[in-house]
C-alpha cells in the first residue's frame, strides 16, 4: 500500500511533467542475506545464518543413495528422512558438532501383511518413539511402536463430503502430544485432515480462505457457459506442509498461491492454526508474510516465493523454505521479518528450483533437505544471528537490561536492521526510559510502541510540571478577564457623570 | 512602485482585505459576494493566502509526526510536492473559468483565483495548529488528528462551491451543474497536455535524430 502510494504520486506528476523521458532502473548485486526496510527497500545485511556443512549419501555412509527424498523430521538429536524414491525412513543421530551416523534404516515393519513402504513422503516420532508414517503410495497413515510393530493405520476420512473417487494419498502429517494426526492429502483441499488418537477420522480442520472479489464475480456473471467452465474455479487451495510447534499449534504454509491474492492479502502463505482450525499467526509487520516482496523474472524463475515447508523454533520464530528461489525467511513471534538469504545455485548455501523441499532445526541450527542434489544442507547462525536471538531470549526472560545490550550490539553489527531499534526501544520502554525509547521508535516507524512511549512520557511531564501547568491556565483565564475588568471599570470613569466637566 | 510600498493606506488596504478572508470563511455567501462585487478582496492577499497554504503544505512534511505522515524523503521532490497544490488550482481557475465565460459566469479569470485563494484559508489555519498537535497525541488519539485534517479539507471544498456561486452569480443548481462540469473541464485540459507534452518530445526527438543523422553523413 505504501509503495502503491509513493508510486502513483510519483508517477502522476511524472507522466505530465516530464512525459516522454523514461526511467531508468538497473538492477544491484545484493548480498547473500538481506532484509527489507521499513519502506520495503532492500537492505543488505551480514549473513544471519551460515552454511556449516552438506551432507550428501556418502557423508551418511549409505549404501544406497538417497533417492528424492521429501521429508526431514527431527526429534531432539534425531533426524528422520524420508527416502521417499527408495521406499524408506534413514534414522540418523547427531554426534557432537558436525558429525551424523546412521542409527536404522527402516524399510519394512512387523505385525500386518503388507508391511513395506510404497513411497513415504513424510515422517513424525512422538516422544515415546512411536513412527508416524505417512505411507502416500499405499493411502494410509501407519502408527508404529518403537520396535517397529504395527499399531495402527490412519485411512481415507470416511466423510460424505469427500469425494468417493480421490485416493487418498496422505503427503504430510504432523503429531500433537495427545497423539491426534493432522495429515495433509494430496487432492483434497478441505483442510488439514484430523484423526483422534485412536485412528477416527474426527473432521477437516483450517480450511484455507477462499480468494473471491467483485470483479470475479462480475466477469463471471458476463461469461459465458463454455467460459465460465474453463475459469480457475474458487476452491481453497491446499496446504503444503504442516509443521506441530512447541506449544501445541501448527504452522502451514501454501505455495501454489495465486499472485493477485498474495499481494492483496486474501491468501496467506503461512497460517498458524490452533485445535479449532483458527489462524493464530500474529501479523505485526510492516508487511505481509509471503516471502519476497518482489519477485522479478529470470532464468525460469518468476511469481512469488513458494513456501514448500516451515519450521517454529522455540522462541517462535517461524522460518520459511521458498522452493522456487531456494531461499529461507525468518519471521519473529510479532510476524515481522528477521532475515531472508539464500538463492538459486549451484554452490553450498544455494538450492536449484524446486529441490529444497524440507526444512527442520535442531536448535537454532537450520537442516534444509534438497531432493535434487539429495543432500542435507545444515546452516548455523552467525555472531549477528546469535545475538539477535540471545536478545530475544533475554527480553522474554525479563532481563531487559542485558536484552537492551545485546540489541545494541546487533545494531552495531547490522546497522540496518529495524528490529535492533526496536528491540532496544522496547527494553528502554522497560526500563521506563521513556524518552530514550521515543527516539529509537521514531527511527524505525514504530507508531504503536512509540505511542506507549509516549502516553508514559506525556504523563511523567504532566505530574511533574503540574504546577506550572496550573498557572498558565489560571493566567490564560485571569489575564484577559482582568484586562477587560480593567478597560470596563476605565469606560465607567469615563462616562461617569461625576468627572464631566462642567 | 516604489509608491506602492511606502504607501500606508495600500499597506492598510492589503491587511483589510488580509483579515476580510476571516469573515469570508464564516460568512461564505455574504463574503464572497462582497469579496468582488464590493471589491474587498486583493491580489495581495490572495497571494499571501496561497503562498501559506504553500508553506503549510511543506511545513507539513518536516513538523508534523511520523505517526500521522511518514516522509520517504528519497523520494521527495519539493517542486513537484508544491505543484500538488499549484498544478490542481491553476487547472481549476482556467479551467472553470473557460467554461463559466460561455455561460453567463460574471466572474472574470482574476476574480475567480482570487476567489479560489481566499477559499484556501482554512488548510493553512487549521494545518499549522495541527502539526503542533500531532506531536501531542497517541495512536489512540489518532481519530482526532484525522478527523480535523478532514474538516479542513471540507472546509475549503464547500468555500470553493460557495464561492463560485456569488462570483459566477448562479444559482444554487446552476452552480452545483457547473462545479461537476469544471472538474470535467479540468480533465480535459489534462488530456490536452499530455498530448501536447508527448507530441513537443516527439518533436524535439525528430530534430535531435535529424541533426545527429546530419553530423553523422557530413
Amino acid at each position: 500500500m505504501k509503495r502503491l502510494l509513493k508510486r502513483i504520486g510519483a508517477l502522476a506528476l511524472c507522466t505530465v511533467v516530464f512525459a516522454g523521458s523514461t526511467m531508468v532502473t538497473c538492477a544491484k548485486d545484493r548480498s547473500y542475506t538481506y532484509n527489507y526496510d521499513f519502506w520495503e527497500d532492500v537492505q543488505d545485511s551480514p549473513d544471519f545464518y551460515t552454511v556449516g556443512e552438506v551432507y550428501t549419501s556418502k557423508d551418511f555412509g549409505l549404501e544406497t543413495r538417497l533417492k528424492a527424498p521429501q521429508g526431514l523430521f527431527v526429534r531432539d538429536n534425531f533426524v528422520y528422512i524420508c527416502d521417499t524414491g527408495n521406499n524408506r525412513i534413514i534414522k540418523l543421530e547427531k554426534e557432537g558438532k558436525d558429525k551424523f551416523d546412521v542409527v536404522q534404516i527402516i524399510d519394512e515393519f512387523y505385525g500386518i501383511e503388507n508391511n513395506t513402504f510404497s513411497g513415504p513422503t513424510d515422517v513424525a516420532v512422538n516422544a515415546e518413539g512411536e513412527y508416524f508414517i505417512a505411507d502416500k503410495g499405499n493411502s494410509r497413515v501407519v502408527k508404529l511402536d518403537k520396535d517397529l510393530n504395527f499399531m495402527l493405520e490412519f485411512v481415507k476420512p470416511d466423510d460424505s463430503t469427500l469425494d468417493e473417487e480421490i485416493v487418498f494419498q496422505p503427503n504430510k502429517l504432523a503429531i500433537d502430544t495427545a497423539g491426534r494426526v493432522y495429515c495433509i492429502s494430496t487432492g483434497i483441499n478441505k483442510g488439514l485432515i484430523k484423526y483422534e488418537n485412536d485412528g477416527t477420522f474426527s473432521g477437516f480442520v483450517g480450511a484455507t480462505r477462499v480468494s473471491f472479489d467483485w470483479t470475479d464475480y462480475i466477469q463471471k456473471k458476463l461469461a459465458t457457459q463454455a467460459q465460465r467452465e474453463k475459469m480457475v474455479s474458487f476452491v481453497p487451495t491446499e496446504y503444503d506442509n504442516i509443521y506441530m510447534d512447541s506449544e501445541g499449534f501448527v504452522y502451514a504454509c501454501a505455495g501454489s498461491l495465486d499472485e493477485d491474492a498474495l499481494r492483496s492479502e486474501s491468501a496467506d502463505a503461512l497460517r498458524r492454526l490452533n485445535l479449532m482450525g483458527n489462524d493464530i499467526l500474529v501479523r505485526n509487520g510492516d508487511f505481509p508474510i509471503y516471502g519476497d516482496l518482489y519477485w522479478g523474472e529470470g532464468g525460469g524463475i518468476k511469481g512469488p516465493s513458494y513456501f514448500a515447508d516451515v519450521t517454529a523454533l522455540d522462541n517462535k520464530v517461524a522460518i520459511c523454505l521458498d522452493k522456487n528461489r531456494g531461499r529461507i525467511f525468518g519471521y519473529d513471534d510479532q510476524g515481522k521479518m528477521m532475515f531472508a538469504f539464500g538463492g538459486n545455485g549451484g554452490i553450498a548455501g544455494y538450492f536449484r528450483q524446486n529441490a529444497a523441499v524440507a526444512i527442520e532445526h535442531i536448535d537454532n541450527e537450520l537442516l534444509v533437505l534438497d531432493q535434487l542434489d539429495c543432500s542435507i544442507t545444515v546452516f548455523r547462525t552467525t555472531e549477528f544471528g546469535e545475538t539477535v536471538y540471545k536478545a530475544m531470549k533475554l527480553f522474554d526472560d525479563g532481563e531487559y537490561d542485558a536484552s537492551g545490550e545485546a540489541w545494541t550490539k546487533a545494531m552495531q553489527i547490522n546497522g540496518n536492521y529495524d528490529l535492533a531499534y526496536i528491540g532496544i526501544g522496547r527494553s528502554l520502554l522497560r526500563q521506563e526510559k521513556y524518552r530514550e525509547a521515543m527516539d529509537y521508535f521514531e527511527l524505525k516507524y514504530d507508531e504503536d510502541n512509540y505511542s506507549k512511549a509516549f502516553k508514559q512520557y506525556r504523563k511523567q511531564w504532566v505530574e511533574d510540571h503540574i504546577g506550572v501547568i496550573v498557572v498558565v491556565l489560571v493566567l490564560l483565564f485571569a489575564i484577559p478577564g482582568a484586562i477587560g475588568k480593567v478597560k470596563s471599570i476605565k469606560h465607567e470613569i469615563e462616562i461617569a457623570d461625576i468627572f464631566k466637566l462642567q | 512602485m516604489k509608491e506602492l510600498f511606502m504607501n500606508r493606506s495600500s499597506w492598510q488596504r492589503y491587511w483589510k482585505s488580509l483579515k476580510f478572508s476571516m469573515y469570508c470563511i464564516t460568512h461564505p455567501l455574504d463574503g464572497f459576494w462582497d469579496l468582488t462585487h464590493e471589491k474587498r478582496g486583493t491580489y495581495a492577499a490572495a497571494n499571501t493566502i496561497l503562498i501559506l497554504t504553500l508553506i503549510a503544505r511543506i511545513a507539513q512534511l518536516r513538523f508534523t509526526s511520523f505517526v500521522f505522515l511518514r516522509v520517504y524523503w528519497e523520494e521527495i521532490n519539493i517542486f513537484l510536492y508544491l505543484s500538488s497544490i499549484l498544478f490542481p488550482l491553476a487547472l481549476f481557475v482556467v479551467g472553470n473559468w473557460a467554461l463559466t465565460t460561455l455561460f453567463d459566469g460574471k466572474g472574470r479569470l482574476g476574480q475567480v483565483y482570487m476567489a479560489t485563494c481566499y477559499c484556501l484559508v482554512p488548510y493553512p489555519l487549521i494545518q499549522f495548529p495541527l502539526m503542533i498537535f500531532s506531536n501531542f497525541v497517541t495512536v489512540d488519539e489518532a481519530e482526532f488528528y484525522t478527523v480535523i485534517n478532514g474538516l479542513s479539507l471540507v472546509w475549503c471544498a464547500l468555500l470553493i462551491i460557495a464561492a463560485m456561486g456569488q462570483i459566477h452569480e448562479y444559482s444554487l443548481a446552476k452552480n452545483i451543474l457547473f462545479m461537476v462540469a469544471s472538474l470535467f473541464a479540468m480533465l480535459v485540459i489534462v488530456f490536452i497536455l499530455m498530448l501536447f507534452f508527448s507530441m513537443i518530445s516527439q518533436g524535439v526527438a525528430y530534430f535531435i535524430s535529424l541533426g545527429k543523422e546530419f553530423l553523422f553523413r557530413l
